[in-house]
């Protein structure tokens, strides 16, 4: 292995963990205020599907990008009304919001197009098209050094810079900012908000829309930045890979950012060796490798190594007692 | 000047509720509630459990909106509809299960809500002065920077009080505020009281321990069954008068109890000792015995072990130390050591909650009357199945018997009235003839008929010979029902006394952790003795 | 609060929320331009008009029987197993392992050992989960979502590198032996001299559903575990008070719930594909969550939804057919929404109801 292949493997990585991040980030918000969300997936589909499809139709990512935000806030909207004004089950809601996406982006994608679920090919304004940085070409010649420049961080599109930056901002909203504050003690003791004046419903709705706001960006991504279309169930269980790195990251930002870094790396070995040699060992199958997120997920929620406590308050919701 | 300002006091008290009425479906909780507190007292609300008192005072910060009545505060109609509204009228609460966000630093409790900018940092700094001022004036010192789940609970308190007092509150209410706490800091409690009061801080102190009230309210008023029936200078009563305002007649009558043989011991507890999962130790190897025919009271103010006593001896959780029924020794620990275990021994458990642990509310009323006790032959067919039939037509018999209205078996757990559901988990516990029985607060929340009632079952079980292990934070009840009473404190037995041979001052003492030398003296020779 | 009368618990709740969930999709069908009375009219013809369609309608109701059992026994505990789909597969595999190995001389002797198989191999499953929420604390939710994905990989794994025979293209084990062909409807029918289309795949396995059925009702509340669960359920301290062990709760009732999950493949693989496939649940294992919810976690409920879904499933196909605009995919909307309103936003319609019964009770006094 080469150095020029480890720093395609590192770009192939970054691109494959942006809409993890989003997804992550999302679930952070909505899980820090108290409310579980296993709906990701549904919403990140959704986005793609609408943002794809808007594209497709209007010849504009940027429409596509808004309508794929407003399909993906609608379902958090649904998660919220279901979870917070009539305090239902917030797994089985979030079970449910994966179906209706599933069901109804395949339902009136076939409606519209007739391409069995899928949307047209995407392509020049109405997908994301990569950025390639100033001077790639010059830098690009310094060992070691240019290759990072030119090959790794230049040449994505510009949601990936987003998802990247989103994770310092998150961080800062978290814990700089009042409405950080609250959110995080709603999600730990929401009667200690409730009591100091402050309203836990409109707290977790914006949570929560949050949440629907950036699956959303992962959603389009996905569609219209990573591929250049919609295909059926296309998240593919990413939202879930994201709950499992929100898991890993035991609720923190910096911590979501790499993990979600680790489980693009391995997605990015996976495609590209599939099966894995190594001398004297074996043959780890891809398989495995696909399998690894979920398997190291489990690892760290057994407590093996360190110990994932969620937010003391979530997936119940707040009822004011008698 | 002074007189015209004096006069505008008493003109305008500073809370004033007029009409105030609540109701819950069809429970009346508040009923047409009048209340004037002046500027700058310490009023006291005392009543019983469910006498209306949170209630109250939950519509006044706001809490709960009451269905009918007016709010004046310092004068003025107020409208408060909700936390926000009663913050911005300047009152403050500290509610008897602190609202603190326990992986919080003190100062971010402090200022969570009234951050007043979009950072938070000028607010953490400025509640760190604040509080160094507040500190210092009132005696309320904590480290501004300590995590929640670290300080005790009486540090938690002086937080809820200095969250308020950072919200400019000029009206302070405390529920129930020495419920957790030991004597030391509830008097040190009492002393911040003072200082904000003396600071024109108006107080309204709800509880049910009339020492209290006569130990720091000027004035106080008296809840029953969601009225306010009497408001009186503290100066002008007595505990006996309040008391009785309290139940609405004389006091409790004591159920009579004939002497019995006391027989051998039954139930002997050695060396027992438990630590909770934060490590802390909450029982601190404590040795006693119950012999056949006599009912043992714990006193003691509740949070100094009792809880922990109950489930380590019913089996809920488990402790070091020996435990034995009749001579034989049963495990407090590992194998054999739960529940189900105890109960094959022969020790019913009455626990303290009866809806979190004595019921399952959701269950009919049949089937609460075989729980716990499932695997007994009597409610079985065969090694698989339960006999359903049976069950019903025993728990029928046992409604009956202890007077359960209505007497349906076929009724779900919760849609009994508080002291018909106890009375369901005694019948169970008392109908299987247990060699040992441990009962925790029997009567809490239960009214005054269904009171006598319980204590008649109870006194009758140890004249069978039962050996009765009672824990309860009511004096009258340890008075009424035990033959020998032994106080708690701090998780240790501090003093033992036979109920006839001591009053309820020499307990209070106890009860406050001030040990009587000669007493402990004399237990430990008996031990050397022995 | 009083409880709600049982007729308007169990009966007339369900019923107002299916409505609700109908409602919305009729709307979707009128958006896609379509009617929704001709739609539901297709539905029920197509999945009930015929022995035809009910064959069909009953083989895919054997499966989500299986399934919403399932779920319904972690329910009673108040577990949420979402994993009925890996356990499925996991099950799945334990049946073909069986039926692809042994020469069985008849269906009769390798019926009960496919059962036992399928049974364990898809407890096994549940069980790690189970025994990490009973230890560990790990929130089976996630853990049971974690081992659907695991539980997916190993499949492929196992047809692409071990059971598919040697040049076969398709990711897929050997046909199975013949002795471990189980009689379909077909088949039965002929037994009794009576007539049954050959090709619904439905076969004895609905039989062992209703059975199941049975059996569950008996354990949940007819036994002391079922007792000691039901108990766990509404209220973990009480258990622990009345000496209920929580690490036996969740293990039995995760083991039992497993084990009927696995218990869908018996329909499905041997029944039915005669062979493994990659994906031979095929979200049976998430309509199970559905027909529990809709079922009030009561197997008759669970039989009674299962069987709606089973005409939902074949008469969406037929659907299809009949009008092209309207995909199969309809019936993954309505089953989405019917989750939605039986379990998530179940106080929309329990709330004013029970406001509505009060005020009645109140004007009778």
């Amino acid at each position: 292995m080469d150095y020029l292949t480890i720093i395609q493997i590192l770009d192939s990585m970054l691109r494959l963990s942006a809409p993890l991040i989003f997804a992550c980030l999302a679930g952070l918000f909505s899980e820090r205020s108290g409310i579980f969300d296993i709906g990701l997936e549904g919403k990140m589909l959704a986005s793609a599907f609408f943002s794809a499809a808007m594209a497709a139709a209007t010849g504009s990512v940027w429409l596509g990008l808004m309508a794929g935000l407003t399909a993906s806030m609608i379902l958090a909207a649904i998660h919220g009304v279901a979870s917070i004004t009539f305090q239902g089950n917030q797994l089985i809601s979030g079970v449910a919001i994966n179906f209706l996406a599933s069901g109804m982006t395949a339902l009136i994608g076939q409606n519209w197009f007739r391409l069995g679920g899928r949307t047209p090919s995407l392509s020049g304004d109405s997908r994301f098209l990569p950025i390639d940085f100033p001077f790639t070409e010059s830098i690009g010649k310094i060992p070691i050094v240019g290759p990072i420049y030119s090959d790794l961080l230049s040449g994505h599109t510009i949601l990936v810079y987003i998802a990247l930056i989103t994770v310092p901002v998150t961080w800062w909203l978290l814990f700089r900012t009042r409405f950080g504050l609250r959110l995080r003690a709603v999600g730990e003791n929401p009667e200690a908000v409730d009591t100091g004046g402050v309203s836990v419903s409109f707290l977790r709705y914006r949570a929560v829309l949050i949440c629907g706001l950036l699956c959303g960006l992962g959603g389009a991504y996905l569609a219209t930045g990573m591929a250049a279309g919609f295909i059926r169930d296309m998240t593919a269980g990413k939202g879930f890979i994201a709950l499992a790195a929100l898991i890993f990251a035991k609720w923190r930002p910096g911590y979501a950012l790499y993990a979600c870094l680790l489980f693009g790396l391995l997605e990015a070995i996976a495609i590209r060796y599939q099966n894995i040699t190594i001398e004297g060992f074996g043959t780890i199958p891809v398989q495995f490798m696909q399998a690894l997120p979920y398997i190291l997920t489990i690892v760290i929620l057994a407590g093996l190594v360190g110990k994932a406590i969620p937010p003391k308050a979530g997936g119940e919701p707040y009822i004011k007692e008698r | 000047m002074m007189t015209s300002t004096e006069q505008h006091d008493r003109a305008a008290p500073m809370i004033e509720l007029r009409g105030i009425t609540k109701s819950f479906g069809s429970v009346q909780a508040n009923k047409n509630i009048h209340l004037k507190v002046s500027k700058g007292s310490i009023h006291g609300i005392v009543g019983e459990n469910g006498a209306g008192k949170s209630t109250l005072m939950s519509i006044l910060y706001g809490f709960y909106k009451s269905d009918s009545g007016e709010i004046y505060i310092n004068g003025e109609l107020t409208n408060i509809t909700d936390s926000h509204k009663a913050i911005e009228a300047g009152i403050g609460m500290v509610h008897q299960h602190f609202k603190l966000v326990e992986n919080f630093t003190v100062l971010e409790n402090v200022i969570l809500g009234t951050e007043n900018n979009f950072l938070i940092t000028p607010a953490l700094n400025n509640a760190r002065v604040l509080l160094s001022k507040l500190a210092s004036a009132y005696s309320l010192e904590v480290n501004p920077d300590a995590l929640i789940e670290d300080l005790s609970v009486g540090h938690q308190q002086r937080v809820e009080i200095l969250k308020a007092l950072y919200r400019q509150a000029d009206i302070l209410i405390l529920d129930e505020p020495t419920g957790v706490l030991t004597p030391a800091e509830a008097n040190h409690l009492f002393d911040i009281l003072k200082n904000l009061s003396n600071e024109g801080k108006t107080i309204i102190l709800i509880t049910h321990k009339l020492r209290e009230i006569m130990a720091v309210t000027d004035t106080v008023s008296v809840m029953r069954r969601g009225e306010m029936t009497t408001t009186l200078q503290t100066s002008e009563t007595n505990p006996q008068e309040l008391a009785e305002l309290m139940v609405g007649r004389s006091v409790l009558l004591r159920v009579e109890k004939e002497a019995t043989e006391v027989g051998a011991k039954s139930l002997e507890v050695e060396n027992l000792t438990v630590t909770d999962k934060r490590g802390v130790t909450t029982l601190k190897s404590i040795s006693f015995h119950v012999r056949k025919g006599e009912i043992l009271g714990i006193a003691g103010v509740a949070g100094n072990g009792q809880t922990e006593l109950l489930e380590a001896l019913g089996g809920i959780t488990p402790a070091a130390g020996r435990m034995k029924i009749n001579g034989e020794e049963i495990p407090l620990n590992g194998v054999g050591s739960d529940a189900r275990s105890k109960r094959e021994n022969g020790v019913s458990h009455v626990p303290e909650d009866r809806q979190k642990l004595g019921l399952i509310l959701d269950f009919f009323a049949w089937e609460n009357i075989a729980f716990g006790y499932h695997h007994k032959d009597e409610f079985n067919m065969n090694r698989f199945l339960m006999h359903n039939q049976k069950i019903r037509k025993i728990a029928r018999s046992e409604m009956v018997k202890f007077d359960i209205r209505p007497p349906s078996p076929g009724t779900l757990a919760k849609n009994f009235s508080g002291g018909n559901q106890q009375k369901i988990v005694l019948a169970r516990e008392l109908e299987q003839n247990p060699k040992v029985l441990i009962v925790g607060q029997p009567t809490r929340g239960v009214d005054i008929g269904a009171i006598e009632f319980i204590h008649q079952k109870i006194i009758d079980l140890r004249n069978m010979g039962a050996a009765i292990l009672l824990v309860s934070v009511e004096l009258d009840e340890i008075f009424s029902l035990s033959d020998r009473v032994a106080v708690l404190f701090d998780g240790k037995i501090i003093g033992e006394r036979i109920t006839e041979k001591t009053n309820e001052s020499e307990l209070g003492l106890l009860m406050a952790g001030i040990e009587d030398d000669s007493e402990t003296d004399s237990l430990v020779t008996r031990k050397a003795t022995e | 609060m009083k409880s709600l009368p049982k007729g308007v618990d169990l009966v007339l709740i369900p019923l107002i929320n299916l409505l609700l969930a109908f409602m919305i999709s009729g709307l979707v069908v009128v958006y896609i331009g379509e009617n929704p009375f001709r739609a539901m009219q297709i539905i029920i013809h197509g999945s009930l008009g015929s022995a035809y369609g009910l064959g069909y309608t009953l083989y895919y109701a054997t499966n989500f029987i299986f399934t919403g059992l399932a779920v319904a026994v972690a329910f009673h505990a108040r577990m949420f197993n979402i994993g009925g789909e890996g356990q499925a597969m996991v099950g799945a595999l334990g049946t073909a392992l069986v039926c692809l190995y042994i020469e069985w001389p008849h269906w009769i002797i390798a019926f009960p050992v496919a059962i036992l198989a399928a049974a364990l191999f898809g407890a096994t499953w549940s069980a790690i989960p189970a025994y990490l929420q009973a230890k560990r604390g790990s929130h089976i939710v996630i853990t049971t979502i974690m081992f659907n994905f695991i539980a997916y990989s190993l499949m492929v794994y196992l047809l692409v590198h071990i059971l598919k025979p040697k040049g076969q293209m398709a990711p897929e084990s050997a046909k199975f032996v013949a002795g471990s062909n189980l009689p379909t409807a077909h088949e039965i029918f002929g037994w009794f001299g009576m007539v049954f289309p050959k090709s619904p795949p439905l076969n004895i396995t609905f039989l062992l559903a209703m059975l199941a059925c049975f059996l569950i009702w008996l354990f949940i509340w007819r036994t002391r575990m079922g007792y000691a669960i039901r108990a766990f359920g509404w209220s973990e301290t009480a258990a622990v008070y009345a000496g209920i062990s929580p690490f036996r709760i969740i293990m039995v009732s995760m083991l039992v719930s497993g084990g009927l999950a696995g218990l869908m493949s018996i329909n499905t693989v041997m029944g039915e594909a005669e062979r493994l496939l990659i994906d031979s649940v095929q979200g049976a294992g998430f309509v199970g969550i559905a027909a529990a919810l809709m079922g009030r976690s009561h197997p008759l409920g669970v039989f009674l939804a299962a069987v709606l879904f089973g005409v939902l499933y074949q008469g969406g196909a037929e659907l299809e057919f009949e009008m092209p605009a309207v995909s199969r995919e309809m019936i993954v909307v309505i089953q989405a929404l019917v989750i939605l309103f039986t379990g998530a936003l179940e106080n929309l319609v329990r709330v004013p109801i029970g406001k509505l019964f009060l005020k009645l009770n109140t004007k009778q006094n």
